[in-house]
């Protein structure tokens, strides 16, 4: 079922009108109320006037999960706050979180994207939809719930963790379709296969899966091992949450509710749009927007757009599964993750110097994380129990800058090695690169 | 009465220690005493040399993370309850211990404290004419 017919197989003529129609008005919104926008606009002489559409979108400048950062907490939102209904909170690149408010038409737009989604994947008003993303700061949870019930079908809202209960609720409720990371998935597949119990004689039909890279591989296994349709979903915090795209059945592409998120590829290096088809990075512009409306947002997403109309009848464009990011952010466990910000914690402690090494993995299903901290003298103890305490004040300190769970590792000095150029900080093995 | 303790933290991996003795016995620096502390991560491993100061070099030099500590030695006679009554005295007057390692020699025991308050547990200990051990014979040894 297709949610929205007039948009989702919109002509392309007809959506450009759409888009140009809300571009124009956005930029002169953001332009009167964010100071900080207008004067990047003023700074290149640009004026509202000079929107007309969206050929004029490359003229615009960027805006950054800095800007974010630079306005903390509410700066960049263009009504008062009166209007917002509800906040959301990811990671920023240095402790500080990056916010959003929505106001509630931003909540409805959400919930009408996440519904087209949920239509895409082939969920029906009759499905049980167990929602296992965390509820909370993180808009996973609750963006899937509002576009679900919005949808008709039955929310169970068991949030993330727990894996026996969410068995036990799978088997008793008779979900159909489940929503999670797609390592989340596969842990309860594992547990189910420990729990001696057949995934097949479940009701459970469909997945929707995302909020971190997976490969084709992980798709499969997900596929064979829980008997389902493994659909992936795209989103990030700062344009909406999850919804921002996602697959139709025919997973050859995640469609974009373009018509409230304008899509652009660009070259991270020269920050010139590429041709079309090529991969590059992501940016969105929000163009209905109310809470916090950005323009030229760069993701750091690597992917391509593919214009053609789908098998499926929609004409939304699709964005095929992101190649990597253009940044160093990482993302375990459905978690964003800075090196920087491991590097800020570590510093803000004078006891440690920041040589250190992250070594992500995936052991069995679920991202372990390990960070590898030398030992200096300054703070080296004879006493087995000063060093312990120092190990559980790095831990606890990450943990709640993070928001996961790290192995901290006290390791001799001069261990991590020391390159010439940049120091590799990361060593991700968890190959997430065949995608 | 004052003791350099060499302490050298180590990763939990085979070899390391083979390595510290290694390089120690290549300096011609002769142990006294030798203790080993383990966790599931980590060891620390705590020496008395003939010679710190040069222990510390070579060992710095190879990139260990190295500290002196100050420790006591108590020597007291090879029997039954005479750790005890050392003990007992430290106990008596609130030193604490945070660890500590034994020797023994023919009829008489050595005894490496690491006490909270170093000045206070060599103040009692010789007051109640418990003996001991001079740095300069314990590096001897």
């Amino acid at each position: 079922m297709i949610w929205n017919e007039k948009i989702e197989c919109a002509g392309r003529q007809e959506m450009r009108s759409i888009q140009s129609a809300r571009l124009k008005e956005i930029v002169e919104r953001i332009y009167y109320a964010v100071p900080s926008y207008r004067k990047k606009m003023q700074e290149i002489g640009l004026t509202p006037q000079d929107i007309q559409g969206v050929d004029d979108l490359k003229k615009l400048p960027f805006t950054t999960k800095l800007d974010l950062r630079d306005n903390y907490p509410f700066g960049l939102f263009t009504v008062p706050m009166s209007e917002i209904v509800r906040l959301h909170a990811s990671s920023g690149t240095t402790g500080k979180p990056t916010v959003v408010g929505y106001t509630r038409k931003d909540i409805q737009m959400w919930a009408e994207c996440v519904t087209r989604a949920l239509c895409m994947a082939g969920v029906h008003h009759h499905d049980i939809v167990q929602i296992a993303y965390g509820y909370g700061l993180f808009t996973g949870g609750l963006g899937l719930h509002y576009g679900t019930e919005n949808l008709g079908a039955s929310v169970i809202p068991i949030s993330g963790g727990n894996t026996s209960k969410q068995i036990q609720l799978m088997e008793d409720f008779g979900s159909s379709v489940l929503c999670c990371t797609p390592s989340y998935a596969l842990n309860i597949a594992e547990v189910m296969k420990e729990q001696g119990l057949d995934p097949l004689k479940l009701k459970l039909r469909v997945g929707i899966f995302g909020a971190e890279p997976w490969t084709e591989a992980m798709r499969k296994e997900i596929e064979t091992k829980l008997g389902i349709k493994a659909i992936d979903i795209y989103g990030l915090s700062e344009i909406v949450g999850p919804g921002v795209s996602c697959e139709c059945e025919n997973q050859c592409g995640m469609h974009i509710n373009e018509d409230h998120f304008l899509p652009e590829i660009i070259d991270p290096e020269t920050l010139e749009p590429v041709a079309e088809g090529e991969i590059g990075e992501l940016v969105f512009t929000t163009i209905s927007k109310e809470g916090i409306p950005l323009i030229r947002y760069r993701t750091r997403d690597l992917t391509r757009l593919i214009y053609e109309p789908c098998a499926c009848g929609r004409t939304l464009v699709r964005m095929v599964k992101c190649k990597g990011r253009s940044d160093d952010m990482l993302i375990i466990r459905g978690v964003n993750v800075f090196p920087s910000q491991i590097e800020t914690v570590l510093l803000q402690m004078s006891e440690v110097e920041p040589h250190y090494l992250l070594i992500i993995e995936r052991e069995g299903t679920l991202d372990t994380v390990t960070l590898m901290v030398e030992v200096q003298e300054q703070f080296f103890s004879d006493e087995v129990r000063k060093l312990q305490e120092l190990r559980m004040k790095i831990t606890k300190q990450l943990e709640s800058v993070l928001g996961i769970s790290v192995n901290v590792k006290l390791v001799e000095p001069k261990t991590i090695e020391r390159t010439a150029g940049k120091a590799q900080r990361v060593i991700d093995k968890r190959k997430l690169n065949e995608i | 009465m004052i003791i350099k303790q060499l302490s050298v933290f180590l990763e939990n991996k085979s070899g390391r220690l083979h390595e510290v003795s290694t390089i120690l016995g290549k300096a011609g620096i002769n142990m006294s005493a030798f203790s080993v502390a383990d966790t599931s991560e980590f060891g620390i491993l705590r020496l008395i040399v003939s010679d710190h100061e040069l222990a510390l070099k070579v060992l710095r030099e190879q990139n260990f993370s190295v500290n002196l500590t100050d420790v006591v030695c108590l020597n007291c006679p090879n029997q039954p309850g005479a750790l005890a009554r050392a003990l007992q005295i430290l106990a008596e007057n609130e030193v604490a211990i945070e660890y500590l390692y034994a020797f023994s020699v023919d009829d008489s025991a050595n005894v490496v404290i690491k006490p909270d308050q170093l000045k206070k547990c060599i103040d009692v200990l010789t007051l109640h004419s418990m003996e001991l051990v001079r740095a300069s014979d314990l590096y001897r040894i």
